[in-house]
């Protein structure tokens, strides 16, 4: 029925139909951050949409809004032609929007039929084949195979993805959304995928992905969105545009110029390393080249908890005294290679060296640095912990505790405070100073400035400043690529798996993170 | 070193109120049944604190199964390693001293006890080792394959008492009396006290100093919390910190069972243990997972189960009326705890629980 009246509506209307789903300068703020600042998205009936834009650039936020999760301070959403405030994410599906997150929300231990019958709000009783039916039905709609009676929990991704999709439709709707969908899926079930997209698109219908790949973006929409610091700053058919507009879109004209006004490297010049404190580093590097190999790793492959290959055959050396900067876009594999060189991964293929003594400021610090009923004490004594032997000796350890609170500029009522009643950023300031504690030999940080204010963030790149002066080797991840830049000796870039050297470059440290050449 | 000790510890009164309320509400529910409630909570009294010999004799014995169960229950949440257990290590431990007792007292003589006390906590350990196993290995619940252990110790005491183990008669389903040298020597003279409760009084200062004070305690209490800073900031080998805690744990419930059968009923038959392994959960969660709190709420339990048989002999009250106290003391420790929010209780069981799970995955 809907083909035929958005056929109908097509004819009458002129050549150009409503947008099934359009949204109009939309902002939207958290606490002090701007995520949105007029973001604009028009998905036509029949065709794929690919949202692009950088990590950050608020291409989630945009879509959460679209489908009800989030409201927006400013700005308008029309679905079909009509202003709609959607209020929840029922909300959206009862307007025929459907969103497939990055992580998946089926009931493990129930089957295919089940999860579809659950999320499309059976009502009364429960008919199995009447449910099983309905999912091959749609299935076909769309032209792939899902075996309704599997258990959600002995899918592959691929097909839990699937599942999701399924899930969507169940419920009616016309505008699908799907966030990354390819970043976890083989290349030929990417492939396939799209081209599904495509034919459910075919029957008047639109789909949005959100994505960081531009060939993906060209080659399988038909229009293309990019977001850049929560602007929209283009709106193309994808026939008309080409990477190298995309990139310029993405990362904006004039590369680095648009960002000068941001002291990233703040902390740095006021060291008196100069005005340039990037080139300062940077020469620094080059002068230690010679430095001793401390982390040693040859054609690692890294397959992470849910069996996805996430690094395919790394091979990467970290001198003493330089800092090796990380780069890549969320998924890339810069994550999972990080956890290996600070040796809190094996690999599952490949040779890793590194050395004994490694601090590591992981992403996650809630969940994978403190523990947050233990005392203040306690979490600098967890570092360490796996090799201690025989007693704890409290008084030396809050001694030490009392002196990294001082020397770091923690906030804290003392050694024994919880470290859950500190701020995030002296939560993470306390990690960084436990990590950074006897000398270690090496370091890896991962986004270690996240939420730091400017003086802490300018105080920490001092410090890893001083550490590299003191023979450490440092390998650092940022999302904040000026950031990286500025702080680092060489570059790498992890895409799809792959690491490649870049020049200190912001426009080829970009190009490479999205994979264009 | 923990940032917040077991809350409940330093509010007796909160305590000595909770106590007091549901003491209350079994004097109401006796009377509401038209029994002389009056006279049951004095005989409950008289058969707990009211005498030197109900104190000595009857609760102080009771308790000391209750303690010995209660740590190793307290020990193994806090690594969040959720043993239900100890009912079943503590049965194996039983059989095993039972079957030295009777079989290697003419070779070991007055080493006997020492051996059987030493072969039941082994036993105990090798009853946790298999659900320890099957987690590491198959991740397998430990809530369910301890609780299933529990009846293959059961069962397996039923039948060696029917078996290899029967009296000589082949009559009762129970085991001959041991020896009088795999006894162990009484701590009071005149009494029922045996040295067995002198070991669990020194266990439980022994396990919490362990806890706070040593690098293998610290771990412990690491993994209960948060399992993946443990491994990923602290280094800590998650799976073989819970093998040992599960050994530990298992092989504290094995004493408690060899103590029981070495110290108080002499003889291996079914009923050995009213369920001391089931009550240990109570005893344990009561005393926020504190080993010194487990001595005293190892103790009231002691009393109450001490208390209530001679209910059951003095007013006709059926004993089991005690489990229905047992189980509203823990309900309103845990409800007053999550209303006054913020308790080291529930925050403690909460990380564990979250803990357990990750680990699980």
């Amino acid at each position: 029925m809907d083909v035929h009246r958005s056929a109908h509506d097509s004819l009458t209307s002129e050549s150009t139909p409503p947008p099934l789903l359009a949204l109009e300068q939309i902002a939207k703020r958290f606490g002090t951050v701007d995520a949105l600042v007029g973001a604009s998205l028009h998905a036509r009936p029949g065709t794929v949409h690919a949202l692009l834009g950088e990590n950050g650039a608020g291409k989630t936020t945009l879509m959460r809004i679209a489908f009800g999760e989030l409201k927006p301070d400013a700005g308008v959403v029309r679905i079909d032609g009509s202003v709609s405030r959607l209020a929840s994410p029922a909300d959206a599906l009862a307007h025929g929007i459907g969103m497939v997150h990055q992580h998946f929300t089926a009931v493990p231990a129930m089957t295919v039929a089940e999860n579809v019958a659950l999320a499309s709000g059976t009502r009364g009783r429960f008919r199995p084949a009447g449910a099983r039916a309905r999912v091959l039905e749609l299935c076909e709609q769309v032209g792939f195979t899902l075996d309704p009676g599997a258990l959600a929990g002995d899918l592959s991704v691929g097909m839990q993805q699937r599942l999701e999709i399924v899930k969507a439709l169940a419920r009616g709707a016309r505008v699908l959304i799907l966030d990354e969908p390819t970043a976890l899926l083989a290349p030929a079930e990417a492939e396939e995928l799209l081209a599904m997209l495509s034919r459910f698109a075919a029957r008047g219908n639109a789909a949005v992905i959100i994505t960081h790949k531009l060939r993906e973006a060209l080659s399988a929409a038909d229009d293309v969105t990019v977001l850049r610091r929560g602007r929209t700053t283009l709106a193309v058919r994808a026939a008309d545009s080409d990477a190298v507009q995309l990139t310029a879109a993405m990362l904006g004209e004039s590369g680095v110029a648009g960002r000068g006004a941001r002291d990233v490297g703040g902390g740095v010049t006021n060291e008196g390393n100069g005005e340039k404190a990037r080139d300062g580093a940077r020469g620094e590097g080059v002068r230690r080249e010679g430095g001793q190999v401390v982390i040693d790793a040859r054609d690692l492959v890294l397959v992470d908890g849910r069996g996805v290959q996430r690094v395919r055959g790394v091979t990467l050396a970290v001198r003493a005294g330089e800092i090796l900067g990380v780069a890549g876009v969320e998924g890339a594999g810069q994550h999972e290679l990080l956890r290996a060189l600070a040796g809190r991964m094996k690999p599952s293929e490949g040779a890793l060296h590194v050395p004994e003594r490694i601090g590591f400021v992981p992403a996650d610090r809630q969940r994978d640095a403190l523990v947050a009923g233990f005392t203040l004490a306690e979490n600098v004594a967890l570092s360490g912990a796996g090799a201690a032997r025989g007693r704890m000796r409290w008084k030396e350890i809050e001694r030490r505790t009392s002196e990294l609170l001082e020397g770091h500029d923690i906030v804290a009522s003392g050694v024994r405070a919880a470290a859950e009643s500190l701020s995030g950023g002296n939560q993470q300031k306390l990690v960084l100073a436990r990590e950074l504690d006897g000398a270690p030999h090496a370091l890896v940080a991962e986004n270690p400035t996240r939420g730091l204010d400017i003086a802490a963030t300018a105080a920490l790149h001092h410090r890893l400043v001083e550490a590299r002066e003191a023979g450490m080797a440092i390998v650092l991840y940022s999302s904040d690529l000026d950031e990286l830049i500025a702080m680092s000796d060489r570059l790498v870039v992890m895409f799809d798996g792959h690491l490649t050297e870049v020049a200190l470059d912001r426009d080829a440290a970009g190009r490479a993170m999205l994979g264009a050449s | 070193m923990s940032a917040r000790r077991a809350s409940w510890l330093r509010e007796p009164a909160t305590v000595a109120a909770i106590a007091a309320l549901a003491l209350a509400a079994l004097w109401l529910a006796l009377r509401l049944a038209g029994l002389d409630a009056t006279r049951a909570m004095l005989a409950l009294w008289d058969g707990s604190f009211g005498s030197s010999y109900a104190l000595v004799s009857s609760t102080l014995v009771r308790a000391t199964p209750l303690i010995l169960t209660g740590l190793a229950v307290a020990i193994a949440f806090r690594a969040g390693v959720w043993n239900i257990g100890a009912e079943g290590q503590l049965l194996a431990g039983a059989a095993t001293a039972a079957a030295l007792g009777l079989f290697a007292s003419p070779a070991l003589g007055p080493f006997t006890v020492v051996a059987a006390l030493a072969v039941g906590a082994l036993a105990g350990a090798f009853w946790a080792w298999i659900a320890a196993y099957l987690r590491n290995r198959f991740g397998v619940l430990e809530v369910i394959s301890t609780i299933m252990l529990n009846f293959v110790a059961l069962y397996a005491v039923g039948y060696l008492v029917r078996g290899p183990l029967q009296e000589p008669t082949h009559i009762y389903p129970q085991s001959e009396p041991l020896p009088a040298v795999a006894e162990l020597p009484k701590l009071i003279a005149g009494s029922r006290l045996h040295w067995g409760f002198a070991l669990a009084v020194l266990a439980a200062p022994v396990a919490w100093w362990v806890l706070r004070n040593t690098a293998a305690g610290f771990r412990v209490r690491a993994v209960g919390r948060n399992p993946d800073a443990a491994r990923v900031a602290g280094l800590v080998n998650v799976e073989r910190t819970t093998m040992r805690v599960f050994l530990v744990s298992g092989a504290l419930a094995g004493l408690a069972g060899a103590i029981e059968l070495t110290g108080v009923t002499f003889a291996l038959y079914e009923n050995v243990s009213p369920g001391y392994g089931y009550t240990a959960i109570a005893v344990a969660l009561l005393a926020g997972l504190d080993p010194l709190g487990v001595l005293a709420t190892g103790l009231l339990f002691g009393a109450l189960e001490a208390g209530s048989l001679a209910m059951q002999r003095e007013a006709a009250v059926p004993s089991v009326v005690v489990n229905v106290v047992e189980a509203l003391l823990v309900l309103l420790i845990l409800g007053v705890a999550r209303w006054r929010g913020g308790s080291a209780i529930l925050s403690r069981l909460a990380g564990v629980g979250s803990g357990s799970t990750e680990a699980a995955r």
